[in-house]
């Protein structure tokens, strides 16, 4: 029977090797990232695949949940007569939480493990093995590219949400539930912040990079066949979703502790 | 230039618990074309990755042109990779970009070449491997496989290596177009003047290409001598290797 103490034991020197390997990952790709020479060509193309393409997916999932934020505050805030707070906690929510969160999220499964699929097929037909050959380093040709992209993208998006997410909330409390549109628009805009605004824009930031990176270091250590580069993707996905989730709680607290 | 061009000596790689490279010695003289051939699982890939850098030995020594590039980074390992075409097995070539863009990838991207030169000289080097400008703008899902191998090798030459290593050339090929690849091989090689290494374990393609054939066994050559001599060794493992019989030394990998 095995020895308990030697399973955790094994486990825990597998866990800190893992975040040593991933940690040293990225601090190539950010060497790479902000160092010449730079591929501007493929930073724009990753910049439209992983910031335009995803404008659709963000849209759908920030307008349903800006929605059902709207209606479960309204019910909430109804048990004490607080339903007028409804534009005031929708904007709150989404600015400073849901936006980036739901972003990060989604990006997790359609960017993070699109990159993985990605670069793991090309590890798997040698395409990395001959980018070297010729002269090309895949942490500048292949991964600050899709770094820098995706941190450059993912604030935009995050705004794209916000407002997208805002007006899910308006539609639901306009039409659904008797507020009036210029009230409710003029509560949304007199209570949002700078501050609120600026930290869902630094979690996006952060966002970026864990979903980017995460990507192409599962696609990088992609074994063979099609079950390595399958294994690659949903490994990506699953830790870009519970880093993002983790980094959003972190950083909340962060900033509740600084005042911003 | 007296010495050889490449040298390999007692190199070593083991992954895990296994021992994949047992001590390979190997040179090549400056424009002499050496095939290397052996079983699947003999090593001749991970001889050729360690050759190329894109391994490192555990043990042993790598020399190109003279120079110690075992554990070369940087600048050092550009220089000596700006010297060395490589065509792959499965071709490698990029998915996402077009055909010239393969051909001219090492002249943008290492070179700095300007784009519209760099497709003016893999249009021209295309023509070489006996593809026409129709096909420059193609990706690589959109041609077949005899033509992707032929637009790698296209792509291993545009810069006129000194050196040039051939994985697998004719794997996946029908016998008429693995022919004409080997053609291509020999002529490619013969006018830049260079030299090949080239691990196959087809026969006909190892005639064809080399000048001299080395058998990698166990992780070890344990036979070099001339293309002509291949067929009349004297040594076992070479002779039931080459005939391609089941019976002998060798332990068929089933």
């Amino acid at each position: 029977m095995a020895n308990p103490f030697q399973f955790v034991g094994r486990i825990t020197l597998g866990l800190f090797a893992e975040i040593g390997r991933l940690a040293v990952f990225a601090g190539r790709v950010k060497g790479a990232a902000f160092t010449p020479r730079w591929y501007g060509g493929e930073i724009l193309r990753q910049m439209v695949r992983i910031g335009f393409y995803s404008l659709p997916v963000v849209g759908l999932s920030a307008v349903f949940i800006g929605a059902a934020l709207a209606l479960n505050i309204y019910e909430g805030g109804s048990r004490y007569g607080a339903e007028q707070f409804v534009p005031n906690i929708v904007v709150l929510g989404i600015s400073r939480e849901l936006g980036a969160v739901i972003t990060g999220l989604m990006l997790a499964g359609r960017v993070s493990a699109g990159i993985a699929a990605e670069i793991g097929a090309m590890r798997v037909t040698e395409q990395i093995d001959a980018l070297e050959t010729l002269s090309a380093s895949r942490y500048r040709y292949l991964y600050a590219p899709r770094f820098l992209a995706a941190v450059f993208t993912l604030p935009l998006l995050v705004v794209a949400a916000n407002i997208i997410g805002v007006m899910g909330g308006w539609l639901v409390s306009v039409y659904g539930l008797g507020f009036d549109s210029t009230v409710y628009l003029r509560n949304t805009i007199d209570f949002v912040t700078r501050d609120d605004i600026l930290v869902g824009l630094i979690k996006a930031v952060l966002f970026g990079a864990i979903i980017a990176i995460m990507g192409c270091y599962q696609g990088d250590r992609s074994q063979a066949g099609a079950t390595g580069v399958g294994r690659a993707a949903t490994l990506s996905m699953v830790g870009a979703a519970v880093l993002v989730l983790a980094f959003n709680y972190v950083l909340s607290t962060l900033f509740v502790e600084i005042g911003l | 230039m007296s010495g050889p061009l490449l040298k390999l000596e007692g190199v070593e790689k083991s992954f895990g618990t296994k021992q994949v490279l047992r001590g390979v010695d190997l040179d090549v003289a400056p424009g002499q074309s050496l095939v290397v051939i052996g079983g699947s699982g003999s090593g001749k890939s991970v001889m050729l990755k360690n050759a190329l850098g894109l391994m490192t030995p555990d043990k042993g020594k790598i020399f190109f042109d003279g120079e110690d590039v075992t554990k070369a980074t940087g600048k050092a390992r550009e220089k000596m990779r700006a010297r060395i075409g490589m065509l792959f097995q499965s071709g490698a070539l990029f998915d996402s970009l077009t055909v010239w863009e393969n051909v001219a990838f090492r002249l943008i991207n290492a070179e700095g070449t300007k784009r519209k030169d760099a497709k003016e000289r893999a249009i021209a080097t295309l023509k070489k491997v006996r593809l026409g400008s129709d096909v420059a703008n193609l990706y690589p899902a959109e041609i077949s496989g005899g033509m992707q191998k032929r637009v790698s090798l296209a792509r291993s030459i545009i810069s006129e290596p000194d050196l040039i290593f051939f994985d697998e050339p004719t794997t996946g090929l029908d016998p008429i177009t693995a022919d004409a690849i080997n053609d291509l091989i020999v002529e490619m090689v013969r006018g830049l003047g260079a030299a090949a290494v080239s691990i196959t374990h087809d026969m006909a393609s190892a005639r064809k290409i080399a000048d001299e054939i080395a058998m990698l066994f166990e992780g070890k050559i344990i036979w070099r001598g001339p293309a002509s001599a291949v067929y009349d060794s004297g040594n076992a493992y070479v002779d039931q290797f080459v005939n391609g019989r089941a019976e002998g030394p060798i332990q068929p990998a089933i």
